[in-house]
């Protein structure tokens, strides 16, 4: 290199001959053609632009740090309702096996409250209330079937699992049923008879379960607890003793907690607290000191949750109903951010870095570009090579298809396949090479016809007539005389034919028949302008790709138009 | 001439029968079952026909039942005698819906015809003659920053510059909210200012086109002898560009306009999606993308016969224009 370039300086001091070879070099028609191009502003300006787009396009999502479609998500506090703390009105039941209590029995018992009845009957079985100390809680106790009696050849057979069946209630039962009495004494029990004289049930009075306004809130589900906890808080008791073990009961403003040692195990109040989404788990604690902060009409608390934070709540009041928010961080897609250090141009309504998505959407419409071009030249060349170069019939047909072909209309072929594909769901990344294959089919026509064109004015010269004189294949003049000829027409018509591609694909992306998430394209990233919405608030959510299609494009026209000027010189003044 | 005339018309009949075959064939490859599924969700619309109606009138259309090209040489029939069935998407016939909306495309078509004309032969002959100067340089780059716009995105920024940003113009559709409250006057006023930014969409698109192709056509005629002779007997610049250079130039560019000229009637898509002008493009475009069969097949051959008239039109005013042409 630098040795030429001596040779060179050396020999700029004397004169070149007119045939020397170095100038004869300079003067050859593809250095000609290159001088002609890189002379030119705009080709060179286009260039420029192509060169960057590709450096942008498929370098740029190497560089980029984020994923083609990488949504980036956040945690962010939102003051949200975290539960409602309602004063609760109804009767609740705790009962001792679920279901001892039916629904009738249960709004009877408002009515024999109200009537200060200690007995009611609902349905076929009566039923006897107990008041708990002063609170409007009642132990309910009914009578329940307990034994049925089948009578066999004149004696009673008494079947039970729930009572012991002796002699003796035997011996009670027969002398009162033979009697025709509905109720017996037996063993210190009252037992009430009912049926018909085959078929006798045996019911007693047995405590049910409780009713009452006070809402008891633990995790000990165990009757004999709820009752005792029901009765401490009613008969103003400190402690009591279930199961042998003894709980404490802490009772503040009609608010009560049940202890077992230092753990708080059980609420008392009269209030009903949920979260408001479900599953949310409110602890002891907290329902404690929800409690707490509504009896003394606070507005705010603190409370440290399970790892020891301190969480701050505020509670709202609506006559009786308390709701209680608190700050709660929840996963946020972070849409249309703005442009910042960590997203250049933001991210789109899907959460995704706009930019990288640009540099993967020129990757694709590049491609998409390049492959749809290369199949229309190799359809082309190939057929328009044909028509030229052998006329008469041949050039007939082919012609007549480029005709046929060109007249087919491609938006409406373009828009029914995308309807269809979308109707089976069909992947995106098969509707990229579809997409590629029906462009391909749709646009050679106007390949053929240059080459055709090109070839026929050929054909007539001199040095085809040598061609053909020298008697070499047929394939050879064509392949190695004709097309070498055609080929500057054909890049420049190529390299126009890119941008068009370019605008066709991004149209079809736009309109939603071409590239389809989770690919990105420059067509479907500016497609979120359908919504108004981001159209006026988000410029950078599709001005940049709308610039980026533009100025592509324009760069291959610019080149395109370039090399026309290059190659054909004649049009210069 | 007549001749030549006959002779192309022969040959565009037989395009557009190999044409409309195409077609037919690939709606004839279109799977049964969304064409199944098509007419079984339109069956459940409000006040349609019922599924197997909707079948029946399909094959009755179409003749989905026999071969392929038994069935499109029926289905020619009928389309040749005008019956192309009912819109599945506008729930109405085919042509009855082309009627009503085809005059808002012509409408905008024939203004932004008229307005490029206009715009660009003054300019593409301005080009050509300070070719390489900064004039040529403008004009060039401006022509090919128009070819090289996306119409959704040049129609999206003017949007968002009058619609939004100045708040001058409606964003959609062809009439504005109080229409029915104007008088006779005023409601075509307000037609003309929803038309603003749908015509300027499409000149500058599409006017960089033709610029170019007069700037070349012009600098191939300044090129030629007669100009060089022009000069040498002394004319005036202005004589030789206006009477001897142009009237030649006129000769590709009257060619190519009148091709141009059933291109009108064809509706541009994109740019009446985007600002909802009821026009072909968009209410064809509205019912492809929902699968409408009947609809696609009369807009594609509609289209295709727009593509061939203009071929013979350029083709004729070709020999009609420049005398040296003869017909053979």
């Amino acid at each position: 290199m630098a040795t030429e370039e001596k040779k060179n300086a050396a020999g700029g001091e004397k004169e070149l001959a007119l045939d020397d070879e170095r100038r004869v070099k300079v003067l050859s028609p593809g250095a000609l053609v290159a001088k002609r191009f890189f002379r030119n502003r705009l080709a060179m300006v286009g260039l420029i632009i192509l060169v960057a787009m590709f450096v942008f396009s498929f370098l740029g999502g190497v560089i980029s740090p984020y994923g083609e479609s990488q949504i980036f998500e956040d945690y962010e506090e939102v003051v949200t309702d975290f539960a409602g703390a309602t004063r609760n009105t109804d009767y609740r039941f705790y009962e001792k096996e679920s279901g001892l209590i039916p629904s009738g029995a249960r709004t009877s018992l408002i009515l024999a409250v109200n009537n200060g009845d200690s007995t009611y009957t609902s349905g076929d079985n009566s039923y006897s209330i107990q008041q708990i100390g002063n609170e409007d809680s009642w132990i309910i106790s009914g009578t329940t079937p307990v034994a049925t009696v089948d009578k066999l050849a004149g004696k009673y057979i008494i079947k039970s699992d729930e009572i012991e069946v002796t002699e003796q209630l035997t011996a009670d039962f027969t002398a009162a049923a033979e009697a025709g009495e509905t109720s017996f004494v037996s063993g210190g029990e009252t037992y009430t008879i009912s049926g018909s004289n085959r078929n006798y049930t045996i019911s007693s009075m047995m405590e049910l379960g409780i009713g009452s306004k006070t809402v008891l809130e633990t995790e000990n589900n165990s009757y004999e607890f709820m009752k005792a906890a029901l009765t401490a808080m009613g008969e103003g008791q400190k402690s009591f003793t279930v199961d042998g073990t003894s709980y404490t009961l802490n009772v503040e403003d009609n608010n009560g907690a049940v202890y077992n040692g230092s753990d708080e195990v059980a609420t008392l109040s009269a209030y009903s607290i949920k979260g408001v989404e479900n599953g949310t788990v409110i602890s002891t604690e907290l329902k404690t000191r929800i409690l707490e902060a509504i009896a003394e009409n606070e507005n705010t608390f603190t409370f440290a949750d399970s790892e020891g934070n301190e969480v701050e709540y505020e509670m709202k009041r609506e006559n009786d109903r308390y709701t209680i928010r608190t700050a709660s961080s929840s996963k946020l897609i972070q849409t249309y951010l703005a442009p910042s250090k960590t997203h250049l141009l933001g991210t789109d309504g899907a959460g995704m870095d706009i930019m990288t998505r640009l540099m993967y959407g020129g990757r694709i419409s590049l491609i998409i570009g390049f492959v749809v071009v290369i199949l229309e030249t190799i359809i082309g060349v190939i057929l328009g090579g044909l028509a030229g170069y052998f006329g008469k019939w041949v050039d007939m047909v082919i012609m007549r298809i480029v005709d046929i072909f060109y007249c087919i209309p491609t938006w409406p072929i373009l828009i029914i396949l995308g309807a269809i594909m979308d109707s089976y769901q069909i992947g995106p990344k098969v509707r990229i090479y579809f997409m590629m294959i029906v462009l391909a089919v749709l646009g050679w026509p106007f390949i053929t016809r240059i080459v055709r064109g090109q070839i026929l004015s050929l054909r007539e010269q001199e040095f085809m007539v040598a061609a053909e004189a020298t008697g070499i294949s047929v394939s050879r003049r064509v392949f190695k005389h004709l097309v070498p000829n055609v080929i500057p027409q054909l890049i420049v018509q190529c390299t126009m034919g890119l941008g068009n591609i370019i605008l066709t694909e991004s149209t079809m992306s736009f309109l939603g028949i071409g590239v389809k998430f989770p690919y990105a394209s420059w067509g479907n990233i500016i497609s979120s302008v359908s919504n108004v919405y981001v159209m006026t608030n988000y410029w950078y959510c599709w001005i940049p790709a709308g610039f980026l299609i533009l100025i592509t494009v324009l760069g291959f026209n610019f080149v395109g138009d370039g090399l026309r000027d290059a190659f054909d010189p004649k049009m210069k003044r | 001439m007549r001749k030549f005339v006959v002779r192309r018309l022969v040959i565009s009949v037989f395009i557009l029968f190999f044409v409309a075959l195409i077609m037919y064939t690939i709606m004839r490859c279109i799977p049964t079952s969304f064409v199944e599924a098509q007419a079984r969700q339109l069956s459940q619309l409000p006040g349609a026909k019922s599924y197997e109606e909707w079948l029946a009138q399909l094959n009755a259309n179409y003749h989905l039942d026999t071969g392929i090209f038994q069935g499109y040489i029926q289905w020619l029939g009928d389309a040749l005698t005008g019956h192309f069935g009912d819109s599945w998407y506008w729930n109405k016939p085919v042509l009855e819906k082309f009627g009503s909306s085809i005059w808002y495309s012509f409408a905008l078509g024939a203004l932004s015809f008229v307005l490029e004309v206009i715009i660009a032969i003054p300019l593409g002959i301005l080009a050509a003659r300070k070719q390489y100067g900064m004039a040529d340089y403008v004009i060039t780059v401006v022509a090919l920053v128009g070819i090289s716009l996306p119409t959704f995105f040049f129609a999206t920024i003017l949007k968002y510059i009058f619609s939004i940003k100045l708040g001058w113009l409606d964003l959609y559709g062809i009439v504005g909210r109080y229409y029915n409250q104007l008088s006779g006057m005023g409601k075509f006023l307000d037609m003309a200012k929803h038309m603003i930014l749908p015509t300027a969409t499409l000149v500058i698109v599409s006017v960089g086109s033709l610029m170019r192709y007069t700037r070349t056509n012009m600098l191939e005629v300044l090129n030629a002898d007669y100009i060089r002779t022009a000069r040498a007997k002394g004319l005036s610049e202005n004589v030789v560009i206006n009477k001897h250079a142009f009237r030649n130039t006129l000769i590709p560019i009257v060619t190519l306009l009148g091709g141009s000229l059933p291109g009108l009637f064809s509706g541009a898509m994109i740019t009446e999606t985007l600002f909802q002008i009821p026009g072909i493009g968009y209410v064809s475009y509205q019912a492809m993308t929902n699968g409408d069969i009947p609809f696609y097949m009369f807009y594609s051959c509609f289209l295709a016969i727009l593509t061939l008239l203009g071929m013979l039109i350029s083709d004729i005013l070709y020999a009609v224009v420049d005398p040296r042409v003869r017909f053979d």
